[in-house]
């Protein structure tokens, strides 16, 4: 299901540019020192975030900057489904199809990317706009379904809402903000509330933590003096069966 | 219903300022140094006392997960890592925590990195989730400016260093040591147990790892009471819960409720219902992607928790309920998520990397009726061969929902068998 | 020490040992596949599925920890549905080829799948079929067939150190593959066949050559470096087909290294199988007889000191032994085995010696190499030391060019002048010898075998005593050879006698016309131009350097066709076993001495093998006990002079090809082409 296959055609060599490079320094920070693998799931984003995908020369980088073997970068890069191993469209479409959007009309919105794009999923378009891709579960169930563009979720889409959002890339208009294109709030019910009504800055009750520290301290000495009472005789032995 | 008033994450839906300022002014980070000063004693035995178990679908008590690590610090140093890896399908829950009330998190990863005596944690989150990586970022610059984190964590001398991690795409990190490989650098394949992660965890330090909800709820618990928490739901089954409930009701959506709440009432009075009405309805899936598929008749009354939904051979899981309703075709929602799993194995061990793929694509002639009625024994058997014999818990995960189908709807799956093969001969007959 | 039950015995053993080494400690096997003694614990095969009393689930015996009161069951039902399924899910993938496949007669996987397969298969669906990948020309691969048990993987990256093996992709699709499908350029990649529990991994030049159970296995003992590796011939009729490692501990533990495995298919080329006498300057066949008379004519009359013999480096003890002797009959003192001219002192057997033993580098916590690239020189020894370097606390510094070893390393410099600056305590490496509890000193070839050499064993000697190296029944001081018949040349005493010549002064003199005749035993090392107008006897089993010079050759026999001792670097005797015999008219080399000695009048006094073996002891009493370390004793040794400020030039310039045997290998000519001129064209799948 996950074998992805790298490009053919591989550019000669990678470089961090600067900006990137002082991001890639910041994030290898992050790890102790003689840690830095940590670091090259970060990395190999990063490079996927300057060159839009992650080459060869980019493992081999990323493997030099935190001394690890080539084969090791490679196992990362192969292994995690959202390095792409070959350029994609400039506008990427992740579509998720898992469960809860399946329910609510996944296929749909699936037809709706096919049909105004003309390809199919792992392609991409011959002018290079767009390409797409179905994904798994993409952790917004109850905004199903979900189509992402590069980074920003697009929830609560159908056939129209997702033709529309594609002819807006297609016309290089900005797009409407990401999440519900019905409007919701996050996740809450469309429609009227069911919860959460009240002002959420009233002041709620707090516990008493001089007297829950008394009790935990008695609590402590209860089991300390029980601890260190003798413990109670044996049971007597049962009566042998006659 | 539970009021407002008891309910943790007041910001749920975003409708407020997700930031510090915001966060203040609803409760967060008001008194922790006081709750610092209390003791890592008492605050493990507090969470102890709440009967908060695991939110990210184990259950197991979080308190009871806090205590087994070493009561003091050596040359290796502690860690506590937060997963928000969410990605179990059917669950959003943990994405509203960290975009909407992230502040609630990071307080909670420093009560409990304290009293795990951690001075470092690192909260792995799902690569797909950028925004609300983002979100998170800027509310850990927050708390470093604020000084609530960092050097003298609010006051209180305690040393406290909180980093992000993004993942990839590998819903296998969500599992526990496999997110640790992952945060070490590697492929998320998950490591043998024991060692447990308490004992030799990240960079083979004592590490525990808790789900976001677990930790974001913590500093509530501490601040309200183990008692309070412990007022929700029924015994063993304690507090509040965030559900995320999609699928075929009217209005889906993500809701905290008290425990124990009965699976219908939480769809009548939160969804708006069934699609076409509670009788319209066909099956549930409880608590995400890996629990095994409940029929309408057990879903009238069974109550939302660990124990009932165990009880009827499911689980809470993740409280991630996926409702079905009568246009379902149940056999290809399951078979969806046999792919799932067959897409999600690591591939590490024998049973998950080649018995999700059979399950899978005998599924997927399931939903045809392309088989044997004998391949239905067979299909069973092999989940009972996957499940119990893996590594982690990834391939009990991939058994569990076709145990589930065939358990309740082996009728519809021998009906389907039936009609292909009929409809076999009858072209034969035709030509 | 924790007590268990496994099957009804009840087993005491210490703690943290796991269920599967506690059950084989009673002789309770249990199936595995990814669990590999040698190699870090995966668990991920499931084949190993235990039954433990309270436990939920089965256990994987290979890793989990015994407890204390464990009751484990083996062969319940529990147990045996478990693996029945592992089986099943391991055979649902792996295509059922086994009458055309290489591993068939020797698999794990088809010996498991008697036990615990079915008797027919359930999968319906169609089996994954994976593209093979390109990984040398010594390991072919059949991808489909991978189990993915991750041993090749955890070998190269564990015991061989060099991370070129992976597991690409995830799921059913994961995939293992060297990086780009490059050749895995390790002098060990052949283990990675042994290691393969099925037919995914096989040995390319042995490709559908034999069956296992068509062949004769022969113990024997490895010549192609001086470790002593124990290997196992397999022979088919008169011809070996391949070389497989046996287990010893305190050599090679279960490796064998390529050359030593692969250069086998050498002994079938070039052979010089029938004697022959150069006439009007060129050589020509003649029989035993006629070969003989040709060597007393010349020896008729000759003053001793005018005839030399020189040993080469993968001769056995009893041809040298014989050899000497026949010198000594004929009054020279002008024999040496060490055709490199390597200065170390035959009188002491301590400063030839690897004294801290192989087995002992897993004890050292510092070790100063110097002009050895143990890495091509002992493949073998170097995977012991980066065995050593897994675990924390060891230093190892190299005075020599770097060569890429697979361990961390701290280059002291190249020049050999450094060696005497840590001697007189001036360099600051001095200090962390004299401060470790175990420090080493391994002095190779490079460092010895230069017109210096004596001045640099003085002051490796120097660096021993002055920095604590020989101390509390652990001597530090190493020479780490590179010829397989050098410590058992020595220690039969094939160097020069009283007043005789060695190496460098046979070929002087032979070069100035002061020498009549040279015998040459195998040795195809040495610059033959310098021979002169020496009338040159070779005997050995290749038509190779020696042989071209020769004006008599004697074919005698190569290391599998004869029963012999070799001593190893560490000074361990040990014994091979023939395996085959020599092609044609060729002889076993010491049978060859006796004849010749008859002729010559000189009758050598033993007439079989066994008084040939007594007659060593007698020689050298180390012979006496087979496959066992005696300490030498801590003796003086060096000459005095200036170690000269050049940098070392290490030996194997081309690992693949060191000797007679692997020059003719083709085998051996394809990893020179791949490895070392780098000119093989990648191949197949290669994109």
């Amino acid at each position: 299901m996950s074998a992805r296959v790298m490009a053919e055609n591989q550019p000669e060599s990678f470089k961090f540019r600067a900006e990137f490079l002082e991001r890639a320094h910041r994030i290898i920070a992050k790890y102790p020192s003689s840690r830095q693998a940590s670091a090259v799931i970060p990395l190999l984003d990063l490079a996927q975030r300057q060159e839009g995908w992650v080459s060869r020369a980019a493992m081999e980088h990323v493997g030099e900057m935190l001394d690890m073997a080539s084969i090791r970068v490679m196992e990362v890069a192969t292994f995690y489904t959202m390095f792409k191993l070959a350029p994609a469209g400039r506008n990427h479409l992740q579509v998720c199809t898992s469960l809860s959007c399946w329910l609510r009309g996944s296929n749909d919105v699936v037809k709706a990317c096919k049909e105004k794009l003309g390809i199919g999923f792992g392609e991409v378009t011959p002018d290079g706009a767009f390409s797409m891709e179905e994904v798994e579960c993409a952790g917004a169930c109850v905004n199903a379904p979900v189509v992402a563009v590069g980074d920003d979720y697009y929830e609560d889409v159908d056939y129209a809402s997702t033709g529309k959002l594609i002819e807006a890339l297609r016309r290089g208009e900005k797009l409407p903000n990401h999440g519900s294109v019905t409007g919701r709030d996050g996740s809450a019910p469309a429609g009227d509330k069911t919860s959460l009504t009240d002002d959420p800055t009233i002041k709620i009750p707090k516990q008493d933590l001089a007297a829950a520290k008394a009790a935990f301290e008695k609590a402590k000495a209860d089991a300390a003096a029980k601890a260190a009472a003798p413990p109670p005789p044996p049971p007597k032995p049962a009566n042998p069966a006659p | 219903m539970l009021a407002d008033k008891d309910r943790i994450f007041t910001n749920l839906y975003g409708r407020h300022d997700w930031r510090l300022a915001g966060a203040r002014a609803r409760g967060d980070w008001d008194g922790t140094k006081e709750l610092m000063d209390m003791g890592q004693d008492w605050i493990i035995d507090e969470m102890k006392r709440s009967g908060l178990r695991g939110r990210g679908g184990a259950g197991f008590p979080t308190g009871l997960k806090w205590s087994f690590m070493p009561k003091v610090e050596s040359e290796r140093p502690h860690y506590l890592v937060v997963n928000a890896d969410e990605g179990e399908p059917g669950t959003c829950k943990d994405r509203d925590m960290l975009r909407y009330d992230p502040h609630k998190l990071i307080e909670g990863c420093l009560l409990a990195s304290f009293a795990m005596r951690a001075h470092a944690c690192y909260i792995y989150i799902r690569g797909e989730f950028y925004n609300e990586a983002s979100n998170l970022q800027v509310a850990i610059d927050e708390a470093y400016d604020a000084g609530l984190i960092g050097n003298n964590s609010c006051g209180s001398g305690w040393k406290f260093d909180l980093y992000l991690h993004r993942g990839a795409g590998a819903y296998i990190c969500g599992e526990e040591t496999a997110l640790i490989e992952s945060l070490e650098g590697r492929k998320g394949q998950p490591r043998l147990k024991p060692p447990f992660p308490a004992g030799v965890g990240l960079y083979g330090c004592p590490t525990t790892v808790n789900n976001v909800e677990s930790i974001a709820v913590a500093p509530t618990i501490l601040r309200r009471g183990a008692s309070w928490f412990q007022s929700f739901g029924r015994p063993n089954n304690a507090g509040t819960k965030v559900f995320c409930i999609s699928g075929n009701v009217n209005r889906p959506c993500n809701v905290e409720d008290a425990m124990s709440i009965p699976l219908k009432e939480l769809i009548e009075k939160h969804c708006g219902g069934v699609r076409g009405g509670w009788d319209n309805l066909q099956a549930v899936i409880p608590g995400g992607a890996s629990v095994p598929v409940l029929p309408k008749s057990i879903c009238d009354t069974v109550l939302m928790d660990f124990d009932a939904l165990r009880d009827v051979k499911s689980g809470l899981g993740t409280a991630a309920v996926m409702v079905m309703d009568k246009s379902v075709d149940v056999v290809a929602a399951i078979s969806r998520l046999s792919t799932f799993y067959q897409h999600e194995s690591c591939g590490q061990c024998t049973p998950c990397r080649e018995g999700t793929g059979w399950l899978a694509r005998v599924m997927k002639r399931m939903v045809k009726g392309e088989a044997n009625l004998s391949e239905i024994d067979t299909l069973e058997q092999v989940t009972y061969q996957i499940e119990g014999h893996t590594i982690c818990a990834l391939g009990d995960a991939a058994a569990w929902p076709v145990q589930g189908l065939i358990r309740h709807f082996r009728p519809e799956l021998e009906r389907r068998i039936r009609e292909y093969r009929d409809a076999k001969t009858r072209d034969k007959a035709a030509a | 020490m924790p007590k268990l039950t496994i099957d009804g015995i009840q087993v005491e053993v210490p703690a943290n040992t796991t269920i599967l080494q506690a059950a084989e400690s009673v002789g309770v096997e249990i199936p595995r596949f990814c669990y590999h003694d040698r190699l870090s614990i995966a668990g991920n095969c499931r084949m190993c599925l235990v039954d433990v009393e309270k436990s939920p689930k089965p256990v994987a015996s290979c890793a989990m920890p015994v407890n204390e009161g464990m009751v484990v069951h083996t062969k319940s039902d529990r147990a045996n549905k478990a693996r029945g399924g592992v089986m099943e899910f391991l055979l649902i993938n792996h295509p059922l080829d086994c009458p055309i496949c290489d591993q068939g007669g020797e698999c794990d996987l088809q010996d498991q799948a008697m036990a615990y397969g079915f008797d027919r298969g359930r999968f319906a669906e169609n089996k994954r079929a994976v593209k093979d990948k390109y990984m040398g020309p010594l390991v072919a691969t059949y991808m489909t067939r991978c189990i993915h048990c991750t041993r090749c993987v955890r070998f190269a990256t564990e015991v061989a150190g060099v991370p070129e093996l992976g597991a690409l992709g995830r799921g059913e699709d994961m995939e293992i593959t060297t990086y780009l499908e490059g050749a895995l350029s390790s002098e060990l990649s052949g283990n990675v066949v042994d290691l393969c529990p099925v037919g995914a991994l096989t040995s390319k030049p042995y490709a559908f050559s034999a069956r296992p159970w068509e062949l004769r296995k022969t113990e024997s003992i490895d010549v192609m470096d001086a470790v002593g590796t124990n290997i196992r011939v397999d022979a088919r009729g008169r011809e070996v087909m391949r070389v497989l490692p046996r287990i010893h501990e305190d050599v090679n533990e279960e490796w064998l290294a390529d050359k030593s495995r692969h250069a086998c298919d050498g002994l079938a080329y070039q052979r010089l199988d029938r004697p022959y006498v150069r006439r009007n300057g060129k050589l020509a066949a003649v029989t035993w007889d006629e070969a003989f008379d040709a060597i007393a004519v010349k020896l008729r009359g000759a003053v001793g000191s005018r005839i030399a013999a020189i040993a080469g480096d993968l001769m056995d003890a009893e041809s040298m032994m014989a050899l000497k002797d026949l010198m000594t009959g004929l009054g020279s003192q002008n024999t040496d085995c060490r055709q490199d001219g390597a200065a170390v002192d035959p009188k002491t057997r301590a400063s030839y010696l690897f004294n801290s033993t192989i087995a002992g580098i897993e004890q050292a916590d510092v070790i100063l190499i110097v002009g050895s690239d143990v890495r091509r020189e002992a493949p073998v020894l170097n995977a012991r030391i980066r065995k050593r370097s897994l675990r924390s606390g060891l230093t190892v510094a190299v005075i020599g060019a770097d060569t890429q070893l697979t361990y961390k390393t701290e280059n002291l410099g190249a020049s050999a002048d450094i060696l005497a600056k840590i001697a007189d305590g001036s360099h600051p490496f001095a200090e962390k010898l004299k401060n470790a509890k175990k420090p080493m000193i391994i002095v190779g070839m490079a460092a010895l075998a230069r017109a210096d050499g004596g001045a640099i064993l003085s002051a490796a000697r120097q660096v021993a005593d002055s920095c604590g190296l020989v101390k509390d029944g652990w001597n530090g001081f190493n020479v780490l050879h590179t010829a397989a018949g050098r410590v058992g040349g020595l220690d039969v005493g094939f160097a020069p006698g009283e007043g005789g010549k060695d190496t460098r002064g046979i070929l002087d003199a032979a070069g100035k016309g002061e020498l009549d005749v040279v015998f040459l035993l195998g040795a195809d090392e040495i610059d033959t131009a310098k021979l002169g107008r020496a009338f040159v006897v070779y005997q050995g089993h290749h038509g190779d350097r020696g042989a071209h010079r020769a004006d008599v050759i004697l074919p005698g026999a190569a290391y599998t066709e004869k029963d012999g001792t070799y001593v190893n670097t560490e000074g361990r005797v040990q014994e091979a076993y023939r395996a085959v015999f020599p092609p044609g008219d060729a002889r076993e080399d010491w049978t060859i001495f006796r004849a010749l000695s008859a002729v010559l009048g000189k009758t050598l006094p033993y007439d079989n093998l066994k008084q040939l073996r007594a007659r060593m002891v007698k020689a050298n009493p180390v012979f006496a006990s087979a496959d066992k370390i005696t300490a030498a004793p801590w003796k003086s040794f060096g000459t005095s002079g200036a170690v000269v400020a050049t940098p070392f030039d290490y030996p194997v310039k081309n690992y693949y090809m060191t000797d007679p045997i692997s020059r003719a290998s083709r085998t051996m000519a394809q990893c020179t082409e791949e490895f070392v001129l780098g000119t093989k064209q990648k191949t197949g799948t290669h994109g």
